[in-house]
């Protein structure tokens, strides 16, 4: 084995590694291990923050569904009570107007019927007044002869029968 | 099944080096030199040098003449390698700082203290180490050229890739772009899952360092031409040292648990006498694979391919040359692959050990 002296490799490859390490581990090592240390802390920082704008999104999102799903409930609602407003506002008002109109035929037919008895009671009233005064006329004409007098007392002697 | 195959391989080229290199430098001398050596052109390649050798030119090496650093008896000493002129067999003499030095097999010995004949008979472990006939030797040999040149690398790339950073807090582009993906990789396929995420960021730094620092040196040892093609992971004192500085990041991350383990386990006591001794071999088992696996793999690429070109020479046919490249084409790209296995793997090892130091007692 033709090693020109051990003691020389021994001694020079001692002293180079050594400057190696030390300048190395100085100028080379040391930051290049501390940028790649940084860096990926950084990166993992700006994952984590995506992560967490991601959830945020999702809750985001998951908020303005619920929202929505709130308002289109408060609309259907809202529809739905101004359509039971509608029926009722328009069956009230049915019901009321037939109400009335059956008050108002009542009150018609109460005062037709009080007409018609009125009007009836005036013709009784006249027609006796009428009878009457035929009845006075023919007594007075009729009258005028004592012998017809007689004979009319006789027939109404002869009508009525005494019991 | 992987790991199979990958012992395997490691043994097979321990044994091919550890065989073939006890009969080079004996075949060295008596060689023609107009024969072509692939032994020789292998070695050239896989071991280490003085000199950067460039190229060939009409007979003459160009090579790059690094320093020669020398701790002497009468101290420091430093002069050009230029100064042996291509000399490894011990016949020029270079007098410098009142004293006299030969090299021979790229080792370099004091004149008057240098004995061929002891040398040889040396095995070729023990010939690195024959301090008595030498000075220390502390030179910038072509390895440690290549080292320098993966620290001035990584340091071109690295640092502005970290300037990146401090302008741009967006998404990585350009170089950075290119080098985080791997620094991530480091971080979450290595570091956190052997250490755990509480203290890996603590380790990060220096397996950072390791992965890369063994990565560029293997794929500068895949580049064929200057100033690449150094091999520096494939050279054991290398991977030693770099395994020595996991087994001592290992030994001062451990815990209370990871010495308890070692010293009191948990088994009944008297098979302390068995487990404590297993528990001390297997600290030093454990940087010692690291050492061998990168050394074994890096070198046993470089050797293949060497081998597959030397095929031209060695048929002295131009014929086999399409058969030479294809194969050196395959083995090269399966090299880049085990460039970065064997960086990914040394480190995988290294995160696993400082994890089972620093691991805390289950619950």
């Amino acid at each position: 084995m033709n090693i020109v002296a051990p003691e020389s490799l021994i001694f020079w490859t001692t002293l180079v590694f050594l400057i190696l390490l030390f300048l190395l581990s100085k100028f080379a090592w040391k930051p290049i291990l501390g940028a790649v240390r940084g860096r990926e802390a950084s990166i993992n920082d700006a994952l984590e923050a995506a992560e967490r704008a991601k959830l945020e999104m999702q809750n985001l999102k998951a908020d303005n569904e619920r929202l929505l799903q709130e308002a289109r409930a408060e609309r259907e609602a809202m529809i739905k009570e101004a359509r039971a407003i509608k029926e009722k506002l328009i069956a009230d008002a049915k019901n009321e107007a037939s109400l009335e109109a059956d008050k108002m035929i009542s009150q018609a037919q109460e005062a037709i019927e009080n007409e018609k008895k009125a009007a009836m009671a005036e013709l009784k009233k006249q027609v006796a007044d009428l009878s009457l005064e035929i009845a006075e006329k023919m007594v007075k004409s009729e009258l005028s002869d004592p012998a017809k007098q007689m004979s009319l007392v006789d027939e109404m002697l002869g009508e009525t029968t005494l019991n | 099944m992987k790991f199979a195959t990958q012992s395997l391989r490691s043994l097979l080229v321990l044994m091919v080096v550890f065989f073939s290199f006890g009969e080079v430098f004996a075949q060295e001398n008596e060689g023609d030199a107009s024969e072509f050596d692939p032994k020789e052109l292998i070695n050239g390649h896989v071991w280490d040098s003085h000199e950067f050798h460039i190229a060939d030119w009409d007979g003459h090496p160009i090579t790059l003449a690094l320093p020669v650093i020398l701790w002497t008896d009468n101290g420091l000493t430093v002069f050009s390698s230029a100064r042996f002129e291509h000399d490894n067999s011990a016949s020029v003499v270079v007098e410098e700082n009142g004293n006299k030095f030969v090299r021979y097999n790229e080792h370099i010995f004091y004149a008057d203290k240098f004995d061929k004949e002891k040398f040889d008979n040396t095995s070729t472990m023990g010939r690195p180490f024959l301090y008595e006939d030498r000075p220390l030797d502390f030179s910038i040999t072509k390895t440690v050229f290549s080292m320098f040149l993966t620290l001035t690398l990584q340091l071109l790339i690295f640092i502005p890739a970290a300037k990146h950073y401090k302008k741009n807090k967006k998404a990585p582009r350009g170089l950075a772009g290119f080098l985080e993906p791997l620094i991530l990789f480091v971080r979450n396929d290595i570091a956190i899952p052997n250490i755990g995420v509480k203290k890996y960021q603590k380790y990060m730094p220096f397996l950072l360092s390791v992965f890369f620092f063994i990565w560029i040196n293997n794929l500068i040892g895949l580049i064929p031409f200057f100033p690449f093609s150094g091999n520096v992971t494939g050279n054991i004192a290398f991977t030693m040292v770099m395994a020595l500085i996991v087994f001592i990041v290992t030994i001062f991350s451990g815990n209370k648990h990871y010495w308890g383990h070692i010293l009191a386990p948990d088994v009944p006591k008297p098979l302390w006498i068995l487990m404590i001794p297993i528990e001390i071999v297997g600290m030093f088992t454990k940087p010692f694979a690291l050492m061998v696996r990168l050394f074994a793999n890096i070198t046993a690429g470089h050797i293949i391919i060497l081998s597959l070109f030397g095929l031209i020479f060695i048929f002295e046919s131009a014929f086999i040359s399409p058969v030479s490249i294809v194969f050196v084409l395959f083995m090269s790209v399966l090299e880049l692959l085990v460039a970065a296995l064997q960086a990914y793997v040394f480190t995988l090892l290294a995160a696993l050990f400082i994890g089972q130091a620093v691991e805390e007692a289950h619950e």
